[in-house]
């Protein structure tokens, strides 16, 4: 059984040598330690209640040798954490910048070329990246186990990752300090694609190829891909349990109690108003008993994609 | 004076008053047994239930907000209710007088106060759990500061359990300077002593501080003081430093007295003296004065600089040799000894292979780039739980065992006791060696939900609870049970000073206070043949 995650990033091979190196020596340690302390037990097993023991308090040889040996070790470890650590944390000067904002519980990304994804990474292979990330509220973190990177995101200062992912492929991402509620459902995807792709996402033509496809599938169906790949599933169940935010089953056509005491059935203009101005007056209204968290959605999702959500919705019954 | 030893300390005064008002150190340090005993059932209760949910992703019994109340329930209530004030105050209490020559700890009053203090702690923490907290037992801000959770009392709580602490430091640090008996000198003190001394050190010391964090939470929760929270110009990763800057030591105030304690049974069932005596106990010190400067590496993706990553780095590794030193002093007293597999060694032996397990996998977190990968994910939570249970706790059960005749003047079931022993070491095992893999694949801790392919690992992970569930139990029927007929003063031939009296002792330990005129540990009979 494979105990590492694939090695997709620059970064990878280096993490993965010290994990390797530690690990012989621990497993080569305690295979050490407990066959003396089995041997010991066995070779000196209590005979009679008058055994003579010699009266050993130290040895100068064994405690410089156990003393020396640790101590050389430790140096090595440290030397080889360092080092990768270093290679880490050095920027490249070719990197190409992507922001990162982090939200209970949504990752959204923003590339210089203006385009904006929520929870869906994409960078170019072999391309060194630099993210520049910031929390809206509470700390997160970034973690990708096939770069083997992580840091953590707040409030009040930018903090950076640098990696080049070195194979094409689609790898998670995870918040990795506690953020609430539904922290473990603060899950992202990062797309590695080839130079051309990437070239071909970042103009737009490979949206277009998509929602070309996406035109061949039902609306329902959109949605519910739309459900999982923008974040919705973190605070909507589908299940009828309660979470951050209400369920979706049975929401359509089922009447709403809002926080302000007005009430309102909710059909297809307000699931949209919802989705575009979840907590801006005077479309947005919160449902009674729920808090105003929600992000807009606004210039996230087009108008074909909130009518699959809508169309989705429908379905929850 | 023999009048008065004629009935032991249980037997002396009968009723609540005649525990709820005593002075006797020795029945302060039964009733810290019984209470953090109660919390630790408890606990361990949440964490069967944390392991269960796990048995599918998503939801299985309980929903997202009380999974993440039950993981801070257990971390919480373990760390400041059981593990921090527990060994050092149950069995210090107990053993310290006993192993210097004294009648009682010197501030006998202030004792019972701290045992109160904590009594109170503890009540405004069950208080709290009215709004049970679901910060973690960490309270990051800030997150800790918009919860909706109770988390002013669950802190308050804690800050006076803080106090309880630092008291009880005190108390044993004076104690062991002022009431050792004639010819106990520093290098015959035994190494029970020499850890609960240090211990004792760190929590004078470093408990203050998370006193005071604690209050500039509440402070910036109740008042709007902005701290730690960036919405109102505070910093959150300075909550970190100042929570790990006690936190830190606070993982050698629980470890340290385990190693207190291994130090003490390994001599008695090897018929050895302990090897180097002198390495232990500075190493004891040693440990105590560097845990003071790693906090940071509790942080190395927090946000701090690269060289102040660096420098703690190269700080934790300082503090893993003299901890190594002690592994290999242990093992080697048993070299050409005499030994008993008594339960109680068993689980000192258990506590070597396992707390060995927990430093070496301490060895890869302190590597920066490596770390980089593991911080906050199962790794974390396995080594933790190694050098915890596989350590402190493991030790503290060698104890339970270990000074059971002389604390309640019988004696238990070997067998049975033995039993549970593989049980918990099994179960123990399979609960957490599965953790580790989850850790390097990249499974985060706290999380409610995982992905499909983590779920054999998890599901074996929670097999292993229900095995050291049973263990757990055994072991508690057996020691409720104590075999018919009274314990002899010195069961194990030690010659240790607390077996030198009846069990259990009477109220004041020593018809007259002894002379000690032999070194600690004098076993041994044959010519030492090297040197």
């Amino acid at each position: 059984m494979n105990w590492l995650p694939i090695q997709a990033s620059t970064f990878a091979p280096g993490v993965d040598i010290i994990l390797w190196l530690v690990t012989i020596i621990s497993v080569i340690s305690c295979v050490l330690i407990g066959f003396l302390l089995v041997y010991f037990c066995v070779k000196y097993k209590r005979k009679s209640d008058n055994d003579q023991t010699p009266a050993i308090t130290h040895d100068s040889f064994l405690e410089t040798l156990w003393t020396v040996i640790p101590t050389i070790l430790c140096i090595v470890i440290f030397i080889y954490g360092y080092v990768y650590y270093d290679q880490y944390t050095t920027t490249p000067k070719n990197a190409v910048e992507i922001n990162v904002t982090a939200k209970q519980w949504i990752w959204s990304f923003d590339y210089s070329n203006g385009k904006k994804t929520l929870n869906e990474l994409y960078v170019p292979v072999d391309q060194p990246i630099r993210l520049v990330m910031q929390s809206d509220d509470v700390l997160h973190s970034f973690f990708v186990p096939a770069f083997r990177v992580k840091q953590d995101v707040m409030g009040n200062r930018y903090t950076y990752i640098n990696f080049t992912a070195t194979k094409e492929g689609v790898y998670d991402l995870y918040c990795t300090e506690y953020c609430g509620t539904a922290h473990s459902d603060m899950l992202g995807k990062v797309h590695v694609l080839s130079k051309a792709k990437f070239a071909s996402w970042e103009d737009g033509s490979a949206d277009k190829a998509k929602k070309a496809s996406a035109a061949n599938i039902p609306p329902a169906e959109l949605g519910n891909q739309l459900y999982s790949s923008k974040g919705c599933v973190a605070c909507h169940s589908i299940d009828g349990a309660d979470g951050v935010g209400p369920t979706w089953k049975g929401l359509f056509g089922k009447e709403r109690e809002f926080t302000d005491g007005t009430k309102e059935i909710a059909d297809e203009n307000y699931i949209k108003n919802s989705i575009l101005y979840p907590v801006k007056p005077p479309q947005g209204k919160i449902v009674k008993g729920y808090g105003a968290v929600m992000p807009s959605y606004k210039g996230l999702l087009d108008d074909s994609e909130i009518t699959a959500i809508i169309e989705y919705i429908k379905t929850l019954k | 004076m023999s009048e008065v030893q004629e009935k032991n300390y249980l037997d002396n005064g009968e009723g609540f008053a005649s525990w709820f008002f005593t002075v006797d150190h020795k029945r302060i340090g039964v009733m810290y047994l019984w209470a953090i005993g109660v919390f630790f059932i408890i606990a361990a209760i949440a964490s069967f239930l944390v392991r269960f949910e796990h048995l599918t992703p998503g939801q299985t019994i309980v929903s997202a907000d009380t999974y993440n109340v039950l993981f801070t329930l257990h971390g919480s209530m373990m760390v400041f209710l059981f593990i921090v004030p527990g060994v050092a105050a149950s069995f210090g209490n107990f053993l310290i007088p006993l192993m210097i020559g004294a009648k009682d700890v010197i501030f006998p009053k202030l004792n019972l106060y701290s045992f109160w203090l904590y009594l109170f702690g503890a009540a405004v923490f069950m208080i709290a759990l009215a709004a049970p907290a679901d910060t973690g037992w960490t309270f990051y801000t800030p997150y800790s500061i918009e919860t909706g959770a109770n988390v002013i009392l669950i802190t308050f709580g804690i800050f006076i359990l803080g106090f309880s602490s630092i008291l009880t430091g005190i108390n044993f640090i004076v104690t062991m300077h002022k009431l050792r008996a004639p010819g106990m000198t520093w290098d015959r003190l035994p190494l029970f002593c020499w850890a609960a001394y240090a211990t004792s050190l760190l929590q004078v010391l470093a408990t203050p501080v998370v006193g005071i964090t604690l209050l500039l939470l509440i402070g910036e929760r109740y008042f709007g003081l902005g701290f730690f929270d960036p919405a109102r110009g505070g910093d959150p990763v300075m909550f970190q430093h100042f929570f790990w800057f006690y936190s830190h030591p606070a993982v050698y105030i629980m470890i340290l007295p385990a190693m207190g304690i291994i130090s003490e049974i390994m001599p008695v069932f090897s018929r050895k003296p302990i090897f180097g005596y002198k390495a232990i106990a500075y190493a004891s010190l040693a440990i105590a004065l560097i845990s003071f400067l790693v906090w940071g590496h509790h942080m190395f993706v927090s946000g701090q600089s690269k060289l102040v990553n660096i420098i703690f780095s190269v700080i934790t590794y300082a503090v893993a040799v003299p901890t190594a030193i002690k592994v290999f002093n242990w093992l080697w007293t048993m070299y050409k000894g005499s030994i008993e597999l008594s339960t109680a060694m068993l689980y000192s032996l258990g506590f070597i292979f396992l707390f060995t397990i927990g430093g070496l996998t301490g060895l890869f977190l302190g590597a920066l780039a490596a770390d980089v990968h593991l911080h906050d994910t199962y790794f974390v939570v396995a080594h933790m739980h190694y050098v915890m249970i596989g350590g402190t706790v493991f030790g503290f059960f060698a104890a339970l065992h270990f000074w059971y005749p002389k604390m309640w003047g019988r004696m238990f079931d070997e067998f049975k006791a033995k039993i549970a022993f593989v049980l918990i070491f099994i179960g123990f095992n399979v609960v957490f060696f599965p953790q580790f893999i989850l850790g390097t694949l990249g499974m985060p801790r706290r999380y409610f939900n995982y992905a499909p392919e983590f779920q054999s690992l998890h599901v074996l992970s929670t097999y292993g609870t229900w095995i050291i569930g049973v263990g757990f139990i055994l072991m508690l029927w057996t020691l409720m049970r104590p075999l018919p007929g009274k314990a002899p003063g010195n069961p194990y031939k030690s010659v240790s000073l607390e077996w030198s009296m009846e069990s259990p002792p009477g109220t004041f330990n020593f018809d007259e206070i002894p002379t000690i005129t032999e070194p600690v540990y004098n076993y041994g009979t044959k010519v030492e043949e090297e040197s």
